[in-house]
């Protein structure tokens, strides 16, 4: 039962204005910009955008600087602020083929034609602190080397044209949106795809890991892991025709996987997929892995009632936005819920002193006092 | 798609451009060719966004990735010729450039248009990312194979 308290404006003000004073910080350290914000704590505006399900890094990065680094709080805020926005429209779906990538790199094949290329990475650093960022200083220029015109076609193709992995059915159907009609179960890939890509990071990474420990285990390597920038290309209807409205930086991981077959079918790899705003790796191994095992109806395999397998499971807990709005409700006031608990209890109690037959002078003298207060703080 | 078949290539390749690129070179180009053509605006800027789509398997089925801002107008110059900017993110004076630069590009100012602004921003946005594209090439991978001394 929810019941509107009153009184507590002057509080707020004072605790919102002491907020802004304390995102602040210390006044003798320079203030933050939000292009300091965009420019060099990039992968937290990649993932606010993930997350906040809206590619825009100068908003993501004011995000940042008001939620003062609490990636959630600042998801929300994006969420909010994409609610406002009229939708002009659906694009084309992007052709990751024709990617700029500043990574490609492959697990399974050594020779991908293209080559592979490392990028950006944190891979094969030591993970020790350096102190040298402690102190402003120049850096190095990164080392440059003319790209030749060579293509980086999907690693994924080659097995596909050799039969070895199952196909993808490609339909130009306008796909479901879950920000438009609430999502309902069984739901179809494309809408648990959807649902991955804008999941909490953590939560994604923690299902994905429970696959490889086990719990439907699907033991996927890494076909191809790629990196970079792509054209959004969107139908203008006063034009007639396409063109590119932007570019986006996106990552993309397509797993292949453990077997499937049949009497009429011979075996064949399966693939898993995932796909995200930004550079995010851990993010999108991760939801390729999530999505094979939740596949695994399609693909004929055993529900081993594994998390993992349970669409219901993933896809209603993976939204950090609708997690933490429910989780932290609790803590704003209940007082007329817990004073009804509290007569309930107050009540089993006397039964049950009642029942024991030895009635007892001071019975309930203690819980008196608490009831008075709760009574003062109760909403009108 | 190519110029040859499409009639329509060589409008969306300008438009693509002035979509991608960034709202500070488009300034700096446009002040200096000192442009500013009589018009009337036919749609306010508008900001709004676009659901951005991805393929599963990246060559199956449409899926929803998420949305990103655009900024929409559409301006007639007072010659006649319709201009229409739909440029990523929230600048609506980049938009408003965008759909002039589109209406002046229909219009004897063409050429005169592409040599001051879009040959020039073009030219700049390719230079950043064949810099880009080297700094990924640098960190290519030589495999070679050590010999195994098994025998």
């Amino acid at each position: 039962m929810y019941v509107a308290v009153k009184g507590g404006e002057r509080a707020i003000d004072a605790a919102h204005a002491w907020l802004a004073e304390e995102r602040r910080g210390d006044a003798s350290v320079a203030e933050l910009s939000v292009p300091q914000i965009r420019e060099q704590l990039k992968l937290a505006v990649n993932r606010v955008m993930a997350e906040g399900s809206l590619y825009d890094p100068d908003l993501a990065a004011l995000a940042i600087k008001q939620s003062r680094g609490d990636l959630i709080e600042a998801i929300f805020l994006i969420r909010a602020y994409r609610t406002t926005l009229p939708r002009f429209g659906g694009s084309v779906p992007i052709d990751t083929g024709a990617m700029t990538c500043d990574r490609r790199v492959s697990a399974t094949f050594k020779d991908a034609p293209g080559g592979q290329m490392l990028g950006p990475t944190f891979d094969y650093t030591h993970r020790l602190l350096d102190f040298k960022l402690a102190a402003e200083g120049e850096v190095p220029a990164a080392a440059e080397v003319e790209a030749g015109t060579a293509q980086t076609p999907h690693i994924m193709s080659f097995l596909d044209r050799e039969g070895l992995i199952q196909p993808e059915t490609d339909s130009d159907t306008t796909p479901p949106d879950l920000t438009r009609t609430p999502l309902e179960l069984p739901a179809t890939r494309d809408l648990r795809l959807q649902a991955l890509a804008r999941g909490d990071e953590g939560f994604i990474l923690g299902m994905a890991y429970s696959t490889q420990r086990g719990y439907a285990r699907n033991h996927a390597f890494v076909a191809e892991l790629r990196i970079g920038t792509v054209a959004v290309e969107m139908d203008i209807p006063e034009l007639g025709f396409a063109i590119e409205i932007g570019e986006i930086d996106v990552t993309e991981c397509e797993t292949v996987n453990q077997f499937q077959g049949s009497k009429t079918q011979p075996p064949q790899f399966t693939r898993g997929y995932g796909l995200v705003f930004g550079m995010s790796e851990r993010k999108a191994i991760s939801m390729a892995l999530v999505d094979r095992a939740l596949r695994w109806k399609e693909l004929g395999e055993d529900n081993l009632g594994a998390p993992a397998q349970d669409e219901e499971f993933v896809l209603y807990h993976a939204d950090n936005i609708q997690a933490t709005g429910f989780l932290e409700h609790i803590k704003l006031p209940h007082y007329v819920d817990f004073q009804s608990e509290l007569e309930l209890i107050r009540k089993l109690r006397r039964e049950a002193e009642a029942n024991n037959a030895a009635p007892s002078e001071s019975a309930g003298a203690s819980g008196g006092n608490l009831s008075g207060k709760m009574k003062e703080g109760a909403a009108e | 798609m190519n110029e040859k078949t499409d009639p329509n290539a060589a409008r969306k390749a300008w438009l693509s451009l002035l979509a991608r690129c960034s709202a500070a070179d488009l300034d700096a180009l446009w002040t200096d060719a000192a442009l500013d053509p009589d018009h009337t605006v036919l749609r306010t800027p508008e900001v709004g966004s676009v659901m951005v789509r991805g393929r599963a398997g990246a060559v199956g089925s449409a899926f929803n990735l998420g949305e990103m801002t655009v900024t929409r107008t559409s301006v007639r110059l007072a010659s006649g010729e319709d201009g229409h900017g739909y440029v990523q993110g929230r600048d609506k004076v980049k938009a408003t450039r965008a759909a002039l630069i589109d209406a002046l590009m229909q219009t004897a100012e063409a050429d005169a248009i592409r040599a001051a602004v879009l040959t020039p921003l073009q030219a700049g946005m390719e230079q950043t990312r064949a810099t880009r594209s080297a700094k990924a090439t640098a960190t290519k991978v030589d495999f070679f194979t050590m010999v195994r001394g098994e025998d």
